[in-house]
């Protein structure tokens, strides 16, 4: 059976991890490649590593971090930030990534989606969908780009279900207002977003316990759960959060380090 | 001497990750691109992610189809990972390719999954023993990420080594003789991966009788 996937995500800015609230604020957390190797051997599912930065200059800086990681961390890998044409997904591929996630790039350009995914297959295609719910009347969540800093006129259920049309093969779902805030995922965005599409849905966001966890697989619908600071600041282990997973009946990968 | 681990770079994807793997458990992993550089290669290993119509071609205009197909009729040792174990069977169902056809069947999309594609871990569940999955639990847990997989025939069934559920039941890895083929990515697949990647190096060894490293050694 297929498992619920554990995902730790590394925001990296300058070649260094940074977890900031709100996607501001940012501080220090630690080298790339090192954290990636720990949450490896501490039974991470799959390493996301998001460029926030995403300046072009840091284009190989970003290069060689995925290298260096890919090098000594044999669990999935996804690169995020920055990656705007095929070419340049190329490059994070064959620099040792398995999927590439789009944001900003796909929204301004949903083509590139298409075009990423005629290339190297949906599977490596991950869209990323950065949303905020609508403050009239609670109804529906719209997405923005540019680090959660421009909003936009796109519906953010919407987009998923056209952005799986274009060819992604997983969605990565961030609630903008839940980010950093430690008060749980967004599970009514996640349960919206899951029942419209046919891909696994990665949840993103708000995370502060194995709770939160739990409450965005059962009922938010999501085949993954992901989370940053959670994991950095040592407040709980990729171990207790699949040992909450597994008492909650959700099928998790065995064993679990740590056990004891 | 290490086993030289000749990786076929047909330009899909993640041929750097599997070289990263096979450098892991004790291989010397070598790029192939062109049939001259299959020289002194002991074990080929064919990766790969997507779809077989522009692999097929990509192999086509590098000039491996053939070399590739002597290979595998010369019973050489082959490990195909998730569309290089598609490459083995008749053709695929995705795009319509002619695949190279050594084994008895075709790719099909998964039937009745609950998503697509199917990513993530999921168990591997052994339906014969076999000294690939030396060290490994009967059903370990592997990374997938596919829609399609490569089926044998009804009257092939002494190739499948293991299968795997989502929705239905798929075959998700395949022996015969030298040739090998699993459908999900051991190079992505910690611990266990490692340590399968580590007992196809070591029957590559015994197969090429060269000395290579014990499988137990490579993957401790």
């Amino acid at each position: 059976m297929l498992r619920r996937r554990v995902i730790a995500c590394l925001d990296v800015a300058g070649g260094r991890v940074v977890k900031g609230t709100r996607f501001v604020d940012l501080t220090d957390e630690g080298d790339p490649a090192d954290l990636a190797a720990r949450y490896a051997a501490a039974g991470a599912d799959e390493l996301v590593l998001l460029d926030i930065s995403a300046a072009p200059e840091a284009r190989s800086t970003l290069l060689g971090l995925v290298e260096r990681t890919a090098s000594r961390v044999f669990v999935p890998l996804t690169v995020g930030g920055g990656v705007r044409a095929v070419d340049e997904m190329r490059a994070v591929l064959r620099a040792g990534a398995d999927k590439v996630a789009l944001n900003t790039a796909a929204v301004a350009e949903p083509t590139l989606v298409a075009r990423c995914a005629a290339r190297f297959g949906r599977q490596a295609v991950v869209v990323a969908i950065d949303a905020r719910r609508l403050p009239e009347h609670g109804v529906g969540w719209q997405v923005v780009v540019r680090g959660g800093r421009t909003p936009t006129s796109l519906q953010a259920v919407k987009w998923a279900e056209q952005a799986v049309e274009l060819g992604a093969g997983e969605l990565l779902v961030t609630s903008i207002d839940r980010d950093g805030t430690r008060s749980g995922y967004d599970v009514e965005l996640l349960a919206a977003i899951s029942r419209r599409v046919g891909v696994p849905v990665i949840a993103s966001g708000g995370a502060a316990g194995p709770e939160h966890m739990v409450a965005a697989i059962r009922d938010g619908g999501a085949d993954a759960v992901l989370a940053a600071s959670m994991f950095h600041r040592g407040s709980h282990t990729i171990g207790e959060v699949k040992r909450a997973l597994a008492a909650a009946g959700l099928p998790i990968r065995l064993p679990v380090e740590g056990a004891a | 001497m290490r086993v030289r681990a000749g990786i076929v770079d047909h330009g899909a994807g993640n041929v750097r990750s599997v070289e990263h793997a096979l450098r892991w458990v004790g291989a010397e992993p070598v790029l192939v691109a062109r049939p001259a550089e299959l020289v002194d290669v002991d074990l080929l290993v064919m990766p790969g992610v997507g779809s077989a119509a522009p692999a097929m071609a990509r192999l086509r205009r590098r000039g491996l189809v053939g070399p590739v197909r002597a290979w595998l009729a010369a019973d050489r040792p082959y490990l195909g990972i998730c569309l290089g174990l598609q490459l083995l069977f008749e053709g695929s169902d995705e795009d319509g390719a002619a695949t190279f056809g050594v084994l008895s069947g075709r790719t099909q999309q998964l039937r009745d999954a609950p998503t697509l594609p199917h990513v993530g871990w999921n168990q591997v569940v052994r339906r014969r023993a076999h000294p690939l999955f030396d060290g490994l639990a009967a059903d370990a847990d592997f990374y997938f990420v596919h829609s399609y997989a490569g089926g044998p025939r009804a009257e092939a069934t002494e190739l499948v080594l293991a299968e795997t559920t989502h929705g239905a039941t798929f075959v998700s890895a395949v022996g015969r003789g030298n040739t090998w083929g699993v459908q999900f990515h051991p190079e992505r697949s910690a611990d266990n991966g490692l340590r399968l990647l580590a007992n196809a190096v070591a029957l590559a060894a015994r197969a090429m009788g060269v000395s290579g490293p014990g499988a137990a050694e490579a993957s401790a």
